[in-house]
Order: structure tokens, then C-alpha cells, then sequence
């Protein structure tokens, strides 16, 4: 499924977004974070990875470094939530199909359980948490907010996350693109009306 | 101002029951910092992984967990089956491994050894004959009324049809699963659950503690649609751990696990013989349906067969097969979805039969539903809002598009009912003397707005902002409210609120009345003052500083008969799809529902309960369905990329009407979720007959299946 002459400078995570329409993302999305790994692990061998016992590993998430002892098979998404305890990114599923652990990394959105955490050394790790800073939200958190774009709230972090990553790469979208573009998420309470009228009214605005 | 008399405002004075207010933990939800029962992580917390049964049925021939209790990180193994037992479907617990991380419990899990004995598994719940000659099959009960056979005779139209709804699991993006820890005999459960004052007592009973000493927490939960409403063995198991280990212990289901074993909702399918005369009306209705609720062999109920319409002349009778599946759980709505594919489909088919207009055919047999006016009103509404009359062609008659007019467009039209009365439940409110107000009851908010709703009616009665209000839900130490199930929660907590809203608020007339020397009577709350007739007699925040220095407390209940809650509604869905001849693959182009509900409350949360509801219908009405392999017995999509659910680009254009007069908002509040979920499922079939011709007779209608409905393979 990966494009192989496709640069890695163009951003993995949201050509992926882009590049998966409608239901059959999920299995597609899979198997192109798994290429993406392959691609990261040729481009970055680190010399020092080679145990696969337990081992430093510093994580630059929200703009601070975080030091964790983990074997390299762990993945960002249990680091986060179970040794980090920053649980806005949530887990759903062992294969990533939900979307519902999306975080950005170097401004992509990508799926937390799909990473090794060992991998994500040296990247920008944002999680949703970074949008709120007490009373000061980003403006598709309040965009969620105000569209009613979610009931039960267990897949609306990852949304936020895909949605803030897509109005980043293209902040004038239009509803098509809103409805490719933030097709990698699952909802089950079904939420979409709302979350498509968040999307595309920050669109209208230039994406904030 | 009249009397102290315990209702709602008159409509025009209210100033935000009715409006769209926004969702007040929209914010905590959005940006993560809401903390489900799977986020709750204290140090030192033990992470379960878990065997299960890999056969349709087998029998444990060897089961030997030690060497998994001598993996690195692993703390503790409960055993759920020990050798020798049954497992009775593909899924069935067998062991939970509790480790210091997720990856050494799943080691923990791959070095148990297990050996099964394999035995005869039956899982084909579409075919009742073979379950018929298995021996597999269970009465599940008749429904007869009237002369079929004399109205049959006498009837214009006879049609004969099968259908069918296959079964469908919960999905909840949070799985089932709690976190335990014990403090000495004292034990501390988050479970995510719809039922938090219920619960707490069954950990009690399982471990045999005291109730008192299980303190149960759920403040948000990531989905239920009526499978959380237990402990459930794996929490009871979860509690067993933490205290084996004295450690905190947090065990939710993997996704597989969580598909196969936590709920079902059962299949339908009948065989139905419809008669009508020349103007659509059913004279006589015949049927025998079946499907699996799992090793109990149960199917829909009788009762609800036929749906809503209590045609003159019937016979109904129903099987139940079994089957080694996990067992079903209430969802959404119960028995209703099924029953109405089953029905609205046959009566569409009378209409295709005879040439008519699916419209007038059902407006033919209003008069044998209970709320044939509504009915009407809801479908004249529903009509507008898609075009149904200018769109209208007779089944199979519309002219093709795109290439080769391949693409076909048809119109479908379907309608439900549900009760949704008030559960049982009690409030406690505290008006501080600072002017803010707290309110407390064990309710949950399973994504209904449940806290928006209550602070909605507190600051409608007060006449304060909602941001005044603190609404503190999910507790089994707060006042006992019912579990949320059946569209009862919004009328559980309304009631109760408003009850307990108005005494305090009459408490407080009366100290201002005494203070300022005005008539208590005439007192009113509104915009954060306290208003004799026009005249200001003080700020609300100056009104409560009478109250002294403690709070003001009161209680509240409900449900009782004073009219601020009812049940009983409506609802009509029409639907318009494209569907592709040459691909089978259907769109939903435009999805109309009308619902009545009483007295909403807040309107925005009210209105993504119907989207929602569409949405979830589309699930389940085009692509969603649990897929049973017979060769192996097991359940082979347990996961969330074969079992495919509508994305967000799936849904095509959604329009909400809530159904409002007057007289609706007179009836006080009624329960919603169940209600939208139920009809679309027969409305979008009979789109798609109404496209094509040719009934697809099974949900969901993949395109498998409409291509074998186009080729003639199925009926």
C-alpha cells in the first residue's frame, strides 16, 4: 500500500489521512503505519537499539522531555497513558482502527499504537492534552464543544487530534475533503454530523 | 405567581429549557482530560491480559497456568475455568493474567498451556431448519388475533416474504472493565457502567462483603447501549486480583474479547405472509420468526411482532434457536429494531405489490396504531423535509444515473414507537448561601448530556446561568438513581431536580418575603434576581445569603404523577439511497427523522441523540453485523477493521425534526435514545426495494447481498 517514491518529508501521517477514503481505511491505515516504521527504522537506525530488555527512552511530549524505562516493543500509546498517565489518548483496539489514539508527531497525526515509543526519540510529540491550558482551549476544542461533537467523549480526544492535524495541512477545506480527511476515525455514538460542522466552519475561518 | 404547584414553566417563560445549551463536560471530553474507568491508572497498578476459549465449544482437556506465574512482571492468574469445564462459545474466559505492564501479562497469557477437546458447535442462526433438526430450537411463544384465514380469503393482495436482521454487538469504543483496589476490607471499584447505584451491590454479593464497604465510581463511560449494566464475572475476577495481590488491578477487555462475550444484539428473521386490500390496508398478517439470544435460545418477542400496527386478523409465533454465542445484552431499544424490519418491510412490499405509494399504504393502516395523529403530523412533516412527493417513482421505476443508469435512487419510509418513562431516582441539592448550587445523584452520563440536562433545569429554576451549577454524577455514595436504560435517564434526573429545585427556590421566596416584606406569592426567579411581580426585590445571590451560613439542602424523587415527566412516543424516518446496480454498494443520500419526546430539555444534546441514533441505524442497516464462521463455530470479525462501521464520509445528509407542539412540551419529559435507533433500519430496506424493485431481504444490506437480490439468488 506505501507509495515507495513518496519523500518522507511529506508528512506520513496526514498524506495517509489523505490518501485513505471511506470505510476502507482502517485495514489500509494499519499497514501503512506499519511501512512508515519500516521506512523510520531504515532512515534512523540507532545504534544503541539492540536489547530488547527494558531501556531509556526520553520522549518530547506537549514541549517537555520525559525520561521512561521501557523495552522497545512497548508502544508511545501504553507510555503515555500507563506511564505517563496522560490519557487523553485512548486505547480501543490492539490493530489501530479506530483512530481514537491519534496524536501528532512533527505536526503529522499518527496513530500512538502503532509506534514503538523508542522510535519517537528526538520527535514533537503533541497529545490532546496540549490543547487546553485551563480555561484557554484551541478553537476545535471549542469548535467540538459548540457542534456537539460527541456524546460518550471515549473517541472525541483522537478526533480532535486528526481534526487539528487536517485544518493544519488544510485550513480551507471543504466538506468533501472534511469527509476524506477525517475518515480514519471511528465514533460508535455517531457524532459525525456535528464533528463535520466543527470541521467545516473552522474551515471557513482558515482552519482556527 | 400563583400557587406552589410542582410543573414545568409555561413554555414562553423559559429562558433555556428548550434551547440549545452547550454540553457542560464538552470541554474535560474534548481536550482529554476526562478520566474513564480505562484511564484510571494509580501508581502501582497491576494490567490484566486475557485467555480465551478458541473453539465454537470445547472442553478444557489440560489446562496448567504455573508457567505463566514464572514470567517476568507477571503478579497473579485467575483462573475462570478450571480442566474438565465446558466452554460453551468462541471467547469464553478461561484465565486473566494481572502483570506489572501490558506486554508481560500477554507473555503471561502465551505460556499457559491448554488443551481442548473439541466439540459440535452450531452458530448458524439464519438457518432454522438445521437448528430444527438438531433439536436446537425452544417455543418461544404465539400471537394470534381475529380470522386470518377468512380475511385472507377476502383480501386484494397477498404477499409472501422472508427477512431478516442479522445480529449486531455493542461496540463500545470503551470496552467493558473496571479498576480495583482494596483499602483493608474496603473495596474501591471504577467500572464503566451504566447502572453505578446498582453495582456496588453485586461486587458485595460476589465477594460476599458488605455493600457498605464497595464505593463504586464512574464518572464518564465510553459507550454502553445497554451492555453495562453488571459487574460482570471479569469485574468481580478484577477485585479477586487486587486483593490476591494487594495491588491495584485494572482489567478491560481486549476488543475481540470484548465483541465476543459482552453483549449481542440477537438476530431476526421471518417468514411473513401479508394480505391487503385494494388500498393497502393489511386485513391480515401472518408470521413465524426466529433468531438466537445464544445458548438461552430466545429470539425477538412475540409481542413486538407485528410492530406498532395491530393488524385486525393475525397469527404470530416465534422460535428460538441455540446457538454457542456469547449471550445478547439490551440494545438500544430491545427487540424494537428487529421487529420493525420485519414488519415495515412486509407492509412496503404490499405497497410494491399493488403499485402504490409506500406513503399512502402505511397512512392506510394509521388506525391500527395507538397514535394514528401523530403518526400522520410526523410523516406530513417528513415528507417536506426529503421531497417524498416530488421524488416519489413506484418501486423500480426510476430512471437510472450515471453511466448506463446504473445508479438507481429510491425513497423508504418506516415508523416506531417506545415508552421512555422516568426511572426511579432521588436528587440531593445543596443551595450554598453564595448563590451556587450543587446537585448529587448516582447517576451516569452515557453520552445523553445527563449533567448538562440537570443544570439545565437547576438554572431554569433558579433563573441563574447554567455555569452556577455543579451537577456531581457517578457515585454509589450519592442518592440511589436508576440505571440508564431504556431512555429513562432524562426524565430520572429532570424530575427529581425540578421537584427538589422548586422547594428549595419556595424555601427561599419565603426568607425574602419575611426579609423584604413582600408577598411570597408573588415572587420569581429569573436573570439572577428575585422579582416581586416587575419589581427587583434582590439579587439570587443576596436571596441565598439568607439562607444563613449553611447550605440549604432538599431531596428530590421521582417519578410521580404530577406531570413532569410521561412516556410513550412516536417517531417517522424516511430515507432516500443511491444504489449502485453494477456494485451493489448502497448510499444513504438523505436520512430524515421526526421524533416526538415530550418536553426537551436542551435541545443540542437532544438532537445529537437522533443523529446519533441515524448514524448508529446506518451501522447497522448497511455494514455492520457479527459474522459467525460455520466451519469453526467462531465469531471471525471480532475486530474493529472487518467489522465495519459507517466513518464519518458514510453518512450522506442527516436532518433532525423534533416534533414539538404544544402539546408535546405538555406531557413533560420523555426518554429519547431508544426511539431514533429503531426505524431506519426498515426505512433504508425500502428505499432500496423501492430503488431496485427487488427486495433485499436481509440486514445489513451489503453488496453482496443486493447484487443476489438483483440476480434473483435470494427471495
Amino acid at each position: 500500500m506505501r507509495q515507495p517514491d513518496q519523500p518522507r518529508g511529506r508528512a506520513p501521517g496526514f498524506n495517509r489521512r489523505e490518501f485513505l477514503k471511506g470505510s476502507g481505511a482502517a485495514v489500509a491505515a494499519t499497514a501503512l503505519a506499519v511501512s512508515d516504521r519500516e521506512g523510520f527504522a531504515q532512515e534512523n537506525a540507532q545504534p544503541g537499539v539492540a536489547s530488547a530488555a527494558p531501556q531509556s527512552v526520553t520522549l518530547n511530549i506537549n514541549g517537555k522531555d520525559h525520561t521512561v524505562k521501557v523495552e522497545p516493543r512497548v508502544t508511545l500509546l501504553d507510555v503515555l497513558r500507563d506511564d505517563l498517565n496522560l490519557t487523553g489518548a485512548k486505547d480501543t483496539d490492539d490493530r489501530d482502527a479506530t483512530g481514537c489514539d491519534t496524536v501528532l508527531i512533527d505536526g503529522k497525526a499518527v496513530l500512538a499504537g502503532s509506534r514503538l515509543a523508542i522510535q519517537c526519540q528526538g520527535q514533537k510529540i503533541r497529545t490532546v492534552e496540549s490543547l487546553r491550558n485551563g480555561d484557554q482551549v484551541d478553537p476545535v476544542v471549542a469548535g467540538f464543544v459548540k457542534h456537539d461533537g460527541m456524546q460518550c467523549g471515549f473517541c472525541t480526544p483522537g478526533f480532535v487530534m486528526a481534526t487539528r492535524a487536517f485544518l493544519d495541512k488544510k485550513p480551507n477545506a471543504t466538506l468533501e475533503e472534511v469527509r476524506n480527511g477525517l475518515g480514519g476515525n471511528i465514533c460508535r455514538c455517531g457524532t459525525y454530523h456535528g464533528i463535520t460542522a466543527c470541521a467545516l466552519e473552522l474551515a471557513q475561518k482558515g482552519g482556527v | 405567581m400563583a400557587e406552589r404547584t410542582i410543573a414545568w414553566k409555561p413554555r414562553n417563560e423559559n429562558v433555556l429549557i428548550g434551547k440549545e445549551v452547550d454540553r457542560l463536560d464538552g470541554v474535560e471530553k474534548a481536550s482529554g482530560s476526562a478520566k474513564y474507568t480505562a484511564d484510571v491508572n494509580p501508581q502501582g497498578t497491576l494490567y490484566c491480559r486475557l485467555l480465551t476459549c478458541k473453539h465454537g465449544h470445547a472442553r478444557i482437556k489440560k489446562l496448567d497456568v504455573e508457567p505463566a506465574k514464572n514470567v517476568k512482571g507477571v503478579a497473579a492468574v485467575h483462573v475462570f475455568k478450571e480442566t474438565g469445564s465446558e466452554l460453551r462459545w468462541d471467547g469464553e474466559l478461561i484465565a486473566a493474567v494481572a502483570a506489572e505492564r501490558a506486554e508481560y501479562a500477554e507473555d503471561g497469557v502465551r505460556a499457559i498451556v491448554v488443551e481442548y477437546e473439541v466439540l459440535p458447535h452450531f452458530v448458524n442462526e439464519a438457518d432454522r431448519e438445521a437448528a430444527e433438526a438438531l433439536e436446537l430450537t425452544k417455543a418461544a411463544g404465539d400471537n394470534n388475533k381475529g380470522d386470518v384465514a377468512a380475511a385472507k380469503q377476502n383480501a386484494k393482495v397477498t404477499h409472501i416474504g422472508r427477512y431478516g436482521i442479522h445480529t449486531i454487538t455493542h461496540m463500545c469504543m470503551e470496552p467493558h472493565g473496571s479498576h480495583c483496589r482494596w483499602d483493608g476490607d474496603k473495596l474501591d471499584v471504577h467500572l464503566s457502567t451504566q447502572n453505578v447505584s446498582g453495582t456496588g451491590g453485586q461486587f458485595a454479593n460476589a465477594l460476599q462483603i458488605d455493600a457498605a464497604n464497595v464505593e463504586l465510581t464512574c464518572e464518564y463511560i465510553g459507550g454502553g447501549f445497554g451492555s453495562k449494566f453488571a459487574a460482570d464475572e471479569w469485574g468481580i475476577a478484577c477485585a479477586k486480583i487486587a486483593k490476591e495481590t494487594g495491588r491495584p488491578v485494572r482489567l478491560m477487555l481486549d476488543r475481540a474479547t470484548e465483541l465476543k462475550i459482552a453483549g449481542t444484539r440477537p438476530s431476526a428473521f421471518a417468514d411473513v405472509t401479508i394480505s391487503a386490500d385494494e388500498n393497502g390496508k393489511i386485513v391480515a398478517w401472518e408470521s413465524h420468526h426466529w433468531g438466537t439470544n445464544g445458548m438461552a435460545g430466545g429470539t425477538v418477542s412475540i409481542g413486538t411482532v407485528p410492530y406498532v400496527f395491530d393488524f385486525a386478523n393475525r397469527s404470530g409465533k416465534a422460535t428460538g434457536l441455540i446457538t454457542n454465542t456469547g449471550p445478547v445484552r439490551a440494545w438500544r431499544a430491545p427487540n424494537h429494531p428487529q421487529a420493525c424490519a420485519l414488519t415495515d418491510t412486509a407492509i412496503d412490499d404490499i405497497a410494491r405489490k399493488l403499485g402504490k405509494d409506500s406513503y399512502d399504504v402505511f397512512l392506510a393502516n394509521l388506525d391500527a396504531t395507538p397514535r394514528a395523529a401523530t403518526y400522520k403530523a410526523e410523516m406530513e412533516v417528513g415528507a417536506r423535509l426529503i421531497g417524498w412527493k416530488e421524488k416519489w417513482h413506484a418501486h423500480g421505476k426510476g430512471q437510472g444515473e450515471g453511466p448506463g443508469g446504473a445508479v438507481k435512487r429510491g425513497l423508504g419510509m418506516a415508523l416506531h414507537t417506545w415508552g421512555g418513562r422516568a426511572h426511579a431516582g432521588l436528587c440531593t441539592l445543596k443551595v450554598h448561601p453564595d448563590g451556587t448550587v450543587e446537585s448529587f445523584s448516582g447517576s451516569q452520563d452515557i453520552g445523553t448530556g445527563t449533567k448538562t440536562v440537570i443544570a439545565v433545569v437547576l438554572a431554569e429554576t433558579f433563573g441563574i446561568p447554567v455555569a452556577s451549577v455543579k451537577v456531581h454524577l457517578g457515585s454509589n455514595k450519592y442518592p440511589r438513581s436508576g440505571p440508564s436504560g431504556g431512555s429513562t435517564t432524562v426524565g430520572g434526573v429532570s424530575g427529581p431536580n425540578r421537584r427538589a429545585g422548586l422547594d428549595a427556590l419556595w424555601k427561599i421566596f419565603d426568607l425574602v418575603a419575611k426579609k423584604y416584606e413582600v408577598d411570597a406569592a408573588s415572587l420569581s426567579a429569573k436573570d439572577g434576581q428575585i422579582r416581586a411581580g416587575d419589581r427587583v426585590v434582590c439579587t439570587w445571590k443576596q436571596a441565598c445569603g439568607l439562607i444563613g451560613p449553611m447550605p440549604l439542602e432538599v431531596q428530590g424523587e421521582g417519578p410521580k404523577d404530577d406531570g413532569l415527566t410521561s412516556d410513550g412516543v412516536g417517531g417517522v424516518q424516511m430515507v432516500e439511497v443511491s444504489v449502485d446496480t453494477k456494485t451493489g454498494k448502497v448510499k444513504v443520500e438523505k436520512y430524515v427523522a421526526v421524533q416526538d419526546t415530550g418536553l426537551v430539555i436542551d435541545e443540542k444534546t437532544a438532537k445529537s441523540q437522533v443523529y446519533g441514533a441515524m448514524i448508529m441505524t446506518i451501522a447497522y442497516a448497511l455494514t455492520e453485523e457479527r459474522i459467525m464462521d460455520d466451519a469453526t463455530g467462531r465469531f471471525i470479525n471480532a475486530d474493529l477493521e472487518n467489522y465495519k462501521l459507517p466513518r464519518i464520509g458514510d453518512i450522506g445528509e442527516l436532518v433532525v425534526e423534533m416534533y414539538q407542539p404544544d402539546s408535546e412540551y405538555a406531557r413533560g419529559v420523555i426518554g429519547l435514545g431508544e426511539p431514533p435507533v429503531i426505524s431506519g433500519g426498515a426505512a433504508i430496506s425500502n428505499a432500496v426495494c423501492n430503488a431496485l424493485g427487488v427486495r433485499v431481504p436481509v440486514l445489513p444490506l451489503t453488496p453482496k447481498r443486493v447484487l443476489d437480490a438483483l440476480e434473483g439468488a435470494a427471495t
